[in-house]
């Protein structure tokens, strides 16, 4: 019995101990997913907390400034402007009408400000006529600026 | 052709339900002529699967654009190479490659086993004719790959529709890596089918003794292998090619795919307990019953994208089909076991904290743990929106914060692991065999601080990787030195002789040395730098010991695409040394489909990784970034040293050739059966 015991406390030592770690990870690391309504509507301390949001790339709305670009982000008719300041290129999926998710933090002025930015295009793989639906390669359709 | 490929697909289909309710009949009737029809159906199923795939195949190769997924995912200019990948491109063909993957194995299994094991067989024949009836399905009805194009004619009715060209393949996927990456992964995914099988089957059967995990152990391992060198070819593919700087994002598809090898290797690991000394066989079971889950689960969140994007999980067709599968699994898992479990009784205890059981105990709960904390960080998505409503991710900090000290724990348990003894190990031959290690490792990690290598996870790692690599030279030498002394052959020769006359154990600890390698590998990013730079031709930047000039820039079309190249000058300490050609290309037919060519300079210290980030939009001056990754090479080193450790491993033992002294060598030719008295029974039987 006495050993049994002294398993036990080893296994609860290492499980305790992960999941302390587990925990501080999450605190860091987690994100609230909106859509750009959602995201609109939230009011108080919500308004902190690390976000990603999807939607589409407006068309021409890409601009390129020193240190930043903004574009605004387009969704169930709702649009939302966003800058994204990472330091990592843009993926080569990023262009007009392409598909985005972002993830950072609001801004004061009610705008997004971007850390990451990833692109899926949309249009390319798309149906042919008559044809399927879109579909994504194994586990790549999506380009990651950064990680 | 795409009759033909979709007829046989619904046939087999036919087949491979004939094989599962006429091997229920099998098993009640144990009438010898419905088990031979029943799995002869299931060896029929499998070919029929293959025509259909090869079909697919040839419709690909003749450029038949009148089909919707050779449309999607090729063109004219697609080089043969890729055609034969454009097979998996996309939804259908990918679940239509499972399928077939799957066939290549249950095939082998009931060609093998056909005259074997007859009690056995008919469960094993049901449960993968159960699996293929699934994947079937999908196939045939739900994301049915030979579907043909159509377009209303003038009249409003449907009339066959031919394009002039294709689509083409996925930018992304047009690499070479992309073609043996999937195939690798899914042979993973789909081999632990067969352990699952035999796992299943042996409980439904109440099959006696140990004999389900010899006969699985090679298929686990085969399995085990393509898993490996899957994740390791993905990660490689993410390097090279998204441009990123990185191999591993903690993304949920390359998550889905490490959390069937972590149970798996679990499993390879704990299996030994059973075979050893009786224990742990319900929890066998379960690993393999759970690995195989993780497996139907890794294909779902591979294929449906249900965690990565926003809202897919309504969009996805095969989700619920999915969902519904992996719960039938559950239920049957529950059943088998409830209505068996008094057949898995253990035969003994857990004598000493420092024994190899608990060795093997707390790697199994280590593989656990780390399987439910990246199962739990993937799914944490889905799970927060169900409970809170709220859609919440985690992201890299959450992995790495639980599986860096997990990996080093299990780091340290590969060095110790296979040293201590069955039951209980002394304090004697703790010092024996650990002095040395410690003092090698701890050098190691005092030098490589001293040199600049400042970071405690990875110096961790260091004293780690230089401690178990000297435990493992330290057997192969020791075993080694008594071959040698016996037989007066030099000691390579003696370490090679040695390997295989206890494949298993020495396969085993050749995977070990490669999981060392990549544990250096692993460590090195703690020290990674980059810079990114607008430059100018003739602009230089500077990075490590490393100096970039951007030379020229130059315009290259090619059959398919065409590529904006940057020409760059690599000094290192001013003196040259090489040219990069970092590139972004531009596929044809579509402004949208851009690809990054990543040049790499790799050495075993460092690899100088420099992507063409595009041109700056405001002065149209060329974008790079450069990155010093140090030690990466030593994770794909790693990953070969793992896979020859595996074929090792698989390899059968060589009788010792050697005979006694004073008996004539004619006598023991004269009689191959006799047991050999080999002198390697002296050596200690370990982990094997």
């Amino acid at each position: 019995m006495q050993r049994r015991a002294k398993f036990g406390v080893g296994i609860g030592v290492i499980v305790v101990a992960l999941a302390f770690l587990a925990w501080m990870g999450y605190g860091e690391s987690k994100t609230y997913y909106h859509t750009i309504a959602e995201y609109q509507a939230l009011t108080g301390s919500a308004r902190n907390h690390r976000m990603r949001l999807a939607g589409t790339v407006a068309s021409g709305s890409i601009r390129h400034t020193s240190g930043r670009v903004n574009f605004v982000l387009e969704e169930q008719g709702k649009s939302l402007a966003v800058s994204y300041v990472g330091s990592d290129p843009l993926p080569d999926t990023f262009v007009d009408k392409s598909q985005a998710l972002v993830e950072g933090r609001p801004a004061a002025d009610g705008s997004f400000v971007a850390e990451h930015v990833q692109a899926k295009c949309a249009s390319k793989y798309e149906a042919a006529p008559g044809g399927d639906k879109p579909a994504s390669a194994p586990g790549a359709a999506t380009q990651q600026s950064s990680m | 052709m795409d009759v033909f490929g979709s007829f046989s697909l619904l046939l087999a289909l036919v087949c491979a339900v004939y094989a599962f309710v006429g091997g229920i009949f099998a098993i009640k009737t144990r009438h010898p002529l419905l088990v031979k029809s029943t799995r002869q159906s299931g060896m029929a199923a499998c070919v029929l699967i293959f025509i259909s795939t090869i079909s697919l195949e040839y419709l690909f190769f003749t450029d038949n654009f009148s089909m919707a997924y050779v449309v999607s995912h090729s063109n004219r200019d697609l080089s043969t190479f890729y055609k034969v990948a454009a097979l998996w491109a996309g939804q259908e063909g990918s679940l239509l490659f499972w399928s077939t993957l799957l066939s290549v194995y249950v095939l082998s299994v009931l060609i093998a086993y056909r005259n074997k094991n007859g009690e056995l067989m008919p469960y094993v024949g049901v449960v993968l004719a159960g699996v293929q009836i699934f994947f079937l399905t999908l196939n045939n009805f739900v994301e049915n790959p030979f579907k043909t194009l159509a377009a209303m004619n003038a009249s409003g009715a449907l009339e066959p529709f031919t394009r002039m060209d294709g689509n083409g393949l996925n930018p992304l996927l047009q690499y070479p890596e992309m073609v043996i990456h999937p195939p690798n992964l899914y042979s993973g995914y789909t081999g632990f089918t067969i352990p699952f099988a035999f796992a299943l089957a042996a409980l439904l059967a109440r099959y006696p003794g140990e004999k389900w995990i010899h006969l699985t152990r090679k298929w686990t391992m085969i399995a085990w292998c393509f898993q490996s060198l899957g994740i390791l070819l993905g990660a490689h593919w993410a390097y090279a090619v998204l441009g990123w700087g990185g191999y591993w994002g903690w993304d949920p598809v390359e998550n889905a795919s490490l959390l069937p090898w972590l149970t798996g290797t679990a499993f390879l690991h704990s299996v030994m307990m059973q075979e050893k000394r009786g224990m742990m066989k319900v929890w066998n079971v379960w690993l393999v019953f759970c690995t195989f889950l993780l497996c139907i689960l890794g294909t779902f969140l591979t294929r449906s994208g249900v965690v990565s994007s926003v809202h897919a999980f309504a969009n996805s067709q095969i989700g619920p089909w999915f969902v519904g599968f992996i719960c039938v699994i559950i239920v049957v898992c529950f059943v088998a076991y409830f209505k068996n479990r008094d057949y898995l009784a253990s035969e003994n205890q857990l004598d000493s904290m420092v024994s190899r059981e608990s060795s093997f105990l707390f790697n199994n709960l280590l593989f656990l743990v780390a399987c439910i904390a990246v199962l739990s960080g993937t799914l944490f998505p889905v799970f927060s929106e169900w409970f809170t409503s709220e859609r919440i991710s985690v992201g890299a900090p959450f992995f790495n914060k639980v599986m860096i000290p997990i990996g080093l724990a299990l780091l340290f348990l590969t060095g110790v692991g296979p040293l201590l003894a069955w039951r209980k190990t002394s304090l004697d031959s703790l010092k024996r065999n650990f002095g040395w290690p410690v003092v090698v490792g701890a050098l190691t990690a005092v030098v490589l601080f001293a040199v600049g290598y400042r970071d405690v996870y990875s110096d961790i790692c260091f004293f780690l990787c230089a401690f178990v690599f000297w435990t493992i030279a330290m057997e192969f030498y020791r075993g080694a030195k008594v071959i040698a002394a016996r037989t007066g052959m030099g000691l390579t020769m003696a370490a090679h002789e040695l390997s295989m006359r206890n494949t298993r154990r020495y396969g085993g600890y050749v995977v070990h040395f490669g999981m060392v390698l990549v544990f250096i590998g692993l460590a090195g990013v703690a020290f990674n730098k980059d810079v990114q730079k607008s430059m100018n031709l003739g602009d230089s930047m500077k990075l490590g010991q490393y100096t970039l000039i951007l030379q020229s820039a130059d315009t290259k079309v090619e059959k398919n695409y065409t590529a904006q190249r940057m020409i760059v000058e690599v000094l290192k300490d001013n003196k040259q040394l090489m040219m990069l050609y970092p590139e972004k290309r531009q596929f044809q037919g579509n402004e949208q489909a851009a690809g990054t060519m990543v040049a790499i300079y790799s050495t075993l210290r460092e690899d100088l990784y420099v992507v063409y980030a595009g041109m700056d939009p405001d002065t149209n001056v060329p974008v790079i970034h450069a990155f010093l990754n140090p030690l990466v090479k030593w994770i794909w080193l790693g990953g070969v040293w793992v896979v020859m450790g595996t074929l090792l491993a698989l390899m059968p033992n060589r009788r010792a050739a050697l005979v006694l002294a004073g008996v004539p060598q004619a006598e023991t030719v004269a009689a191959p059966g006799a047991p050999a008295l080999t002198p390697t029974a002296t050596l200690r039987e370990g982990h094997d």
